[in-house]
């Protein structure tokens, strides 16, 4: 913390001008593909929650070509420990799923459709018992969990996430390197002025000073603008995103996503302050 | 004069992977003395001082400045020995975006005075060389003869208890020159340890008790002794005043 605190005189060491530099822009660009990816991450995380939680206890029984089995199946279901709903598929509500995919032959009486039967079980049942209490009911039916029809997209919401995750630790490698950059640069523009200062007795910790502060402004300034814009247009896309978040049953980001976005040119500033510390003491150590 | 404020035991310099620049060097120097330290071009002066103001580490021998070790000290070691080492470059290397008040208050801001501590001090050096009505222009505004006394009061502010001056008078004028010795043997008499590298022997002889320390292809010519054996500093074992 001291490093931030620098009086006028030693200010005047360093104009502020020679450390500025490309780096607020450098740092605002960064921050706002940082923003953006991480509110699309988030966005996914959300959404694959919702989904999971959404069919999360949730289980269809299959009877192939056997709707006339379809009560005795009810039935055991019913029996069976820890069911919270089964209920079956109507078969209209099939015919008209089936008519999407084949057309009106989807329709005709003489299709044979199996019967879907939904069962939604309380938290902590086990659906192992459910299950084998309806396949000596009904031989040849089905015990399939909702999730596992929905495995591969919830997994692909995953990976996409934890891209995302990636993205974003990525960029802010990028930005600590363009910090290091920075640092260096700064401090061979000032080489004589350091030279003067240490050749005076002063020690590395009071030369990085004069830089730490500067580029901690710079950062900061850059984080802000960068996250300012990248909230601006994420405000745009989930406004006519209203759709999608009402097909995920919740809002994409929620107020604690919105908190942690805002905090990242936070972070981001103080990730610059603390790489260029150490940056500037290690360059300054290579010197006698 | 009270002890040995610098002793080289066997001092070489060489940078990189070049021939040595200074070889073998062994001599002390006393407290309290002026020494003006002499020889031709490319005799190896600058290396030499900037060995004394640790600009430099020896490549070989053992280095002691005010009675510490310093060939092999951590780096940490050397802010606060530079602390007690005043130095007037030849080039003045002062800050130039900074006016002549805080090129002169930087010693002391670094040693860490309060703005209420800078303030009188500075005022006074700068009156001391004759510039209290320069304090707020920069460096490129000053004349050369302003800039050295500029460098000067920068490296007497703080008191040092060693002052390195390297051809404080080679871009001034002769009367310019006279006053700058005048400042220097001021500080001498306070108690200041003075080094003054120069060509200039006029220099030398307008300065009555200076020691004359001879530098030529990068080894100490003695001719009189007095280097090896300034007056105060009594000869070490085993050796001989010559």
């Amino acid at each position: 913390m001291s490093y931030l605190l620098v009086s006028e005189p030693e200010r005047r060491l360093i104009p502020s001008s020679g450390v500025r530099g490309p780096v607020p822009l450098l740092i605002a660009i960064m921050t706002f593909v940082m923003v953006v990816v991480a509110a699309a991450g988030l966005a996914l995380a959300n959404t694959a929650s919702v989904v999971r939680s959404g069919v999360e206890h949730r289980y269809s029984i299959q009877i192939v070509d056997g709707a006339a089995r379809a009560p005795a199946a009810i039935a055991a279901a019913r029996a069976a420990p820890g069911v919270a709903l089964v209920e079956q598929v109507p078969e209209e509500d099939l015919r008209r799923t089936l008519e999407r995919w084949l057309g009106p032959a989807g329709a005709e009486a003489d299709l044979p459709i199996p019967a879907i039967i939904d069962v939604a079980l309380r938290p902590g049942a086990d659906p192992a018992t459910v299950k084998s209490a309806v396949e000596r009911a009904v031989p040849g039916a089905r015990f399939i969990a909702h999730r596992a029809s929905l495995e591969p997209l919830l997994e692909a919401l995953t990976g996409l996430t934890r891209l995302a995750f990636g993205l974003v630790l990525l960029i802010a490698l990028a930005s600590a390197a363009a910090v290091v950059l920075a640092a260096r640069a700064a401090l061979d523009t000032h080489r004589a002025t350091i030279e003067v200062m240490h050749g005076i007795g002063a020690t590395d910790r009071q030369v990085a000073r004069l830089f730490v502060r500067q580029i901690a402004l710079d950062a900061l300034l850059g984080g802000v603008a960068g996250a300012a814009v990248a909230g601006f247009i994420i405000a745009l896309i989930l406004g006519g995103a209203g759709l999608a978040a009402t097909l995920a049953g919740a809002p994409l980001l929620g107020w604690s996503d919105a908190l942690l976005l805002a905090l990242l040119p936070i972070l981001v500033a103080l990730l610059a302050t603390l790489v260029a510390r150490a940056a500037l003491l290690r360059a300054l150590n290579d010197r006698l | 004069m009270t002890g040995t404020i610098v002793e080289f035991d066997r001092v070489g310099l060489r940078y990189g992977t070049g021939a040595e620049v200074l070889r073998d060097l062994e001599f002390r120097l006393a407290q309290g003395a002026f020494y003006f330290l002499t020889g031709p071009s490319g005799a190896g002066k600058t290396s030499l001082l900037k060995l004394l103001y640790l600009a430099q580490r020896p490549t070989r021998g053992r280095m002691t400045l005010f009675g510490e070790e310093l060939t092999g000290a951590p780096r940490e070691a050397l802010p606060a020995f530079r602390r007690r080492i005043g130095v007037v470059f030849q080039d003045f290397r002062l800050i130039r975006h900074l006016s002549a008040f805080d090129n002169v208050a930087l010693p002391l801001r670094i040693g860490g005075a309060s703005e209420e501590e800078v303030e009188g001090p500075v005022r006074e050096m700068l009156a001391w060389v004759g510039l209290a009505d320069r304090a707020s222009a920069r460096p490129p505004t000053l004349s050369g003869g302003e800039q050295q006394r500029v460098a000067i009061a920068r490296a007497v502010i703080g008191r040092p208890e060693l002052l390195i001056a390297d051809e404080p008078t080679g871009n001034v004028d002769a009367a310019m020159a006279e006053r700058i010795l005048h400042l220097l043997t001021a500080m001498n008499r306070l108690g200041t340890t003075v080094i003054v590298a120069t060509h200039d022997l006029g220099l030398v002889a307008a300065t009555p008790g200076a020691q004359l320390v001879r530098l030529e292809k990068g080894v100490l010519v003695d001719p009189t002794g007095a280097l090896k054996h300034p007056p105060g500093a009594p000869p070490r074992a085993g050796e001989a005043r010559r």
